[in-house]
């Protein structure tokens, strides 16, 4: 199930060159933009892991182009998303948030069903990637990944 | 949800602006749809036997302006201007060559600039980024000008994410680093300058096209630092170095100076200046341009107490002249025979 997270998550996946401009936007606006990755794709797990520091001051899409490609080839199964932070008085939100990385395969949520007193029901949405340990969701283990360890951004 | 008329949409998928609907193919596999016809504004290469006409190229006219411009600022540094000539040329030529279908790719344009002290390298330096980006070579061409402490940290794990930061605010521009051989200190094996270095050879290789790197420095000292780190030294296509004005050259600079600060030296005041410049030139300690700014400071220092101990009344051409007096009372005239003049 393709997760839809996120600006421009019902299109098509977009092309470095189509990242790269949406950054270049986001500049123009004077927004930071910073890297952040995940692997659990869980709708309310709002804060991701950072990639590095926001990057304030870049004037330039390549700059942050090159922190993507950095971290898609550390983590090329998580979910990788640019966010881009406006810091203007009274805004002081994130400002644009897509995702672009991936993993290959997505298998999904499922939907527990648990009884409670009175016969009532809740629900709750279980990932199943989150079955896994993390580091090791995504059929890859982090002992594949090229700099062997997790965690240190 | 969409109008009928629409085509039919593939899913949640939405149809992409200018693209063609996917004719049933699967909304991810796309990959590029739209970007499969030719690129917009790139029109099919011309035939091998054509010929193109190079003064009645919109950018070749560009060009010979902003070299003109070029010559007119900046006195003298002859090296330099064929440099910017000659990659202005390349660019052009790849344009063409591209026109045709043929490959260019992008030359590799960290320079290294080496002179005296007051030959002008950080002002060319500080040009650079702005001249490049008009001849169509950096996207933006922001000047990122930095020392070492911009770059070496103060404690183990510091440095590279402080040389990475500034490289990231530099991408699509220059990035100038003033008396670059201070970033190696050979006395100290534990500096963390070297890092500094590593990171900075790494990204000017991989970001060959993202980035302009600049070193600035004195030539004996630069000479050091490429002998301890001859990575840098190769990486670096372009060595200019900045030679020292003539005479000529300085009194034409002194005349620029004094046209932007809007003063004029009257007639027996621009002999004696002249003189001035030429008894200054052999002295130690001589700064080309550099010591030019700082005479002319004291030529108006001394204007204006004249024109202060005179008293009276005082015109607009009071004001903005420099007569041969303020000139002659310089130490350098006196110090013919015996203590130089400073600075």
């Amino acid at each position: 199930m393709r997760i839809t997270q996120g600006t421009f998550s019902y299109l098509p996946d977009l092309t470095d060159g189509e990242i790269a401009a949406q950054v270049g936007y986001a500049i123009e606006q004077g927004w930071a933009v910073a890297v952040e990755f995940t692997d659990d794709p869980h709708p309310r797990n709002v804060l991701w892991e950072m990639w590095g520091l926001p990057m304030f001051g870049i004037a330039d899409p390549a700059a942050a182009m090159h922190e993507v490609t950095q971290c898609r080839a550390t983590y090329p199964d998580h979910y990788i998303r640019v966010t881009a932070y406006d810091a203007r008085l009274g805004r002081q939100t994130t400002a644009l948030s897509f995702i672009v990385n991936r993993p290959a395969s997505e298998p999904g949520f499922r939907l527990d069903r648990q009884e409670t007193g009175d016969r009532r029901i809740r629900y709750s949405l279980h990932p199943y990637a989150a079955d896994q340990p993390p580091g090791q969701r995504y059929g890859r283990s982090s002992g594949d990944l090229p700099n062997g360890s997790r965690g240190s951004s | 949800m969409s109008p009928a008329s629409d085509p039919a949409p593939q899913g949640f998928a939405m149809p992409r602006p200018g693209g063609q609907p996917p004719a049933g193919a699967e909304p991810t596999a796309g990959g590029e749809p739209a970007g499969g016809a030719p690129v917009a504004g790139q029109p099919a290469p011309l035939p091998p036997d054509a010929k193109v006409d190079l003064a009645a190229q919109e950018q070749a006219q560009r060009i010979s302006a902003l070299l003109d411009r070029l010559d007119a600022e900046f006195v003298g540094l002859a090296p330099v201007k064929d440099r910017v000539r000659e990659i202005a040329a390349l660019l052009l030529v790849d344009r063409l060559r591209g026109q045709f279908g043929l490959t260019s790719s992008r030359p590799s344009l960290h320079m290294c600039f080496t002179g005296s002290p007051g030959t002008g390298k950080t002002t060319v330096a500080t040009h650079m980024g702005e001249l490049l980006r008009e001849l169509g070579y950096l996207r933006k061409g922001q000047l990122v000008s930095v020392t070492r402490d911009d770059l070496v940290g103060q404690y183990v794990g510091h440095t590279a994410p402080k040389t990475k930061e500034v490289l990231k605010r530099a991408m699509g521009g220059v990035l100038l680093i003033d008396e670059a051989y201070y970033l190696y200190r050979p006395e100290n094996e534990r500096d963390y300058g070297q890092e500094s270095i590593e990171i900075l050879l790494q990204i000017m290789e991989a970001h060959r096209e993202d980035l302009v790197v600049i070193l600035a420095g004195y030539a004996d000292r630069m000479d050091t630092f490429f002998r301890s780190n001859p990575g840098m030294a190769s990486r670096i296509a372009h060595h200019i170095d900045f030679p020292d004005f003539s005479l000529a050259e300085l009194l034409q600079i002194a005349d620029l100076m004094l046209e932007r600060e809007q003063y004029r030296l009257s007639p027996a005041a621009r002999e004696a200046f002249a003189e001035y410049v030429a008894l200054r030139m052999r002295q130690p300690r001589f700064a080309n341009a550099r010591s030019i700014r700082n005479a002319i400071d004291r030529l108006r220092l001394r204007q204006a107490r004249r024109l202060v101990t005179g008293g009276g009344l005082i015109a607009r051409g009071d004001l903005m002249e420099i007569s041969a007096e303020d000139v002659r009372a310089s130490r350098v005239f006196a110090a013919g025979q015996g203590e130089p003049d400073t600075a």
